[in-house]
């Protein structure tokens, strides 16, 4: 019963809660480090001409998109071992969460790119600019302004889909909760105390968010997180 | 054998049926119960009453603020704690309705709030009801924007489904879980219960970049 939840259980675990707290941490940003360079990569094919460049980073996007992201981490990782590679369950995680998310950022990426009005990449032309230049010195900076904002949401949302990890049994966040949950049979106080863990994952960037859209003159982030 | 696994897989096809039919049912129950919580929802905190929208803000934000599958395990683990006895299927319905909604509520509201105030007042100049002036002038106006980003938060739902297999439910990737146990080939067995879902949210993404393509076209006209 709740009346006799125990907070003194918790400062118990808060040590286990730190460690987890930390994990979340650090290999969210190691995914997203990792997301942003599949992303760039994507977003690069999808942007060429050529249909043979453009054609599988369509179809990875629209794969990924179309499919749970719990799907993809078991293919991952039941399906490595399949092919003779043998990761820990932390990387496989960490690379179901960077391919993932890359898939979304590619998109946002392309979204800003697309976002630069025509007449800036014509004037770039007639300043006699080549493509490279045109995009480094024209589109990027601007492009880069907009993307900003819904990347910080795409982090929000990597930061969440973490959570999934514990499912393969990576030392986290959600799976601290879960250790308190089984080994005291006090889920109550595990799984409140990792959200509110979460929460302050997420007003942390939700607040860095608000704050780079006002800093950068755009509107803030949509609903998707 | 591959062939082998294949015919393996084969046998399992009733059980793959199955899981495809409870993840079907499983989101398109929450997705009905999310739609019509999720508008209720957005219409209050765009009622113009302060203490309900940031009551309502503060719950999106904590639902929005949390992972799913903590957000099931709580109500899965906590509500039997407080005498609600429940199964691992109404669980899992009540944490997707209510992700859903408050998702929805957001969508709505932000199409609510993107109605010229100009419309509202002339619907009042003509004396109708709030009812009415919501039915019949502002809903109409902002279903427009909202739904490219409803279609997309289905996709988005179907695919959160999958985390009730956690607790315990035979979806569709649960399912994929237990065959991969007997065929071991994670590969072959997880591609299959990716079409599966493929088939399923495939169909809405290309809807919701249709509809989008087509309220951007028309916002267009607009401007002109």
């Amino acid at each position: 019963m709740l009346e006799n939840f125990s907070f003194r259980t918790i400062v118990e675990y808060l040590p286990l809660f730190g460690q987890g707290f930390a994990a979340t941490l650090w290999l969210s940003i190691v995914s997203f480090a990792g997301a942003l360079a599949v992303g760039i990569i994507l977003c690069a094919m999808n942007l060429q001409r050529s249909r043979l460049l453009q054609l599988p980073a369509k179809i990875y996007i629209d794969a990924i998109r179309a499919t749970p992201l719990l799907a993809q981490l078991y293919f991952l990782y039941f399906g490595l071992p399949r092919l003779g590679v043998v990761l820990p369950e932390l990387f496989v995680g960490i690379l179901a969460l960077a391919l993932n998310s890359g898939a979304y950022i590619a998109e946002i990426i392309r979204a800003g790119i697309l976002s630069i009005s025509r007449g800036q990449v014509e004037a770039g032309i007639a300043s006699g600019m080549t493509y490279a230049q045109r995009m480094r010195l024209v589109i990027l900076p601007q492009a880069i302004r907009v993307t900003i904002p819904p990347l910080l949401g795409q982090a929000i949302v990597l930061v969440k889909d973490s959570a999934l990890l514990s499912l393969i049994s990576v030392a986290e966040l959600t799976r601290a909760g879960q250790l308190l949950a089984s080994d005291r049979f006090m889920p109550a106080e595990g799984f409140l105390t990792t959200a509110a863990c979460y929460l302050v994952l997420y007003y942390g960037l939700k607040s860095l968010a608000v704050f780079s859209a006002r800093w950068l003159g755009v509107r803030p982030i949509g609903s998707r997180t | 054998m591959i062939w082998f696994q294949l015919q393996s897989l084969m046998g399992s096809y009733p059980l793959a049926l199955r899981g495809l039919g409870m993840t079907i049912a499983l989101s398109g129950i929450s997705l009905v119960l999310g739609t019509i919580l999720g508008f209720a929802l957005g219409v209050l905190r765009t009622s113009g009453s302060r203490w309900l929208d940031s009551a309502i803000g503060l719950w999106v934000d904590l639902i929005r603020g949390t992972p799913f599958l903590v957000q099931i395990f709580l109500i899965f683990f906590i509500l039997p704690e407080l005498g609600i006895e429940l199964d691992a299927f109404t669980a899992g319905i009540i944490a997707l309705t209510n992700l859903a909604a408050c998702f929805i509520c957001e969508i709505v509201a932000a199409g609510i709030r993107s109605v010229p105030t100009g419309q509202v007042e002339a619907a009042l100049a003509s004396g109708l009801s709030q009812w009415q002036r919501m039915r019949q002038v502002v809903l109409p106006q902002a279903m427009r924007v909202s739904l490219p980003p409803l279609v997309g938060q289905y996709v988005l739902l179907i695919k959160d489904s999958s985390v009730v297999s956690a607790i315990g439910l035979t979806d569709l990737t649960r399912v994929g879980w237990l065959v991969v146990q007997r065929v071991p080939n994670g590969l072959l067995v997880f591609a299959i219960v990716g079409i599966g879902y493929f088939v399923v949210c495939y169909p809405l993404i290309l809807l919701a970049r249709r509809l989008e393509r087509r309220m951007s076209a028309a916002h267009g006209e607009v401007q002109l």
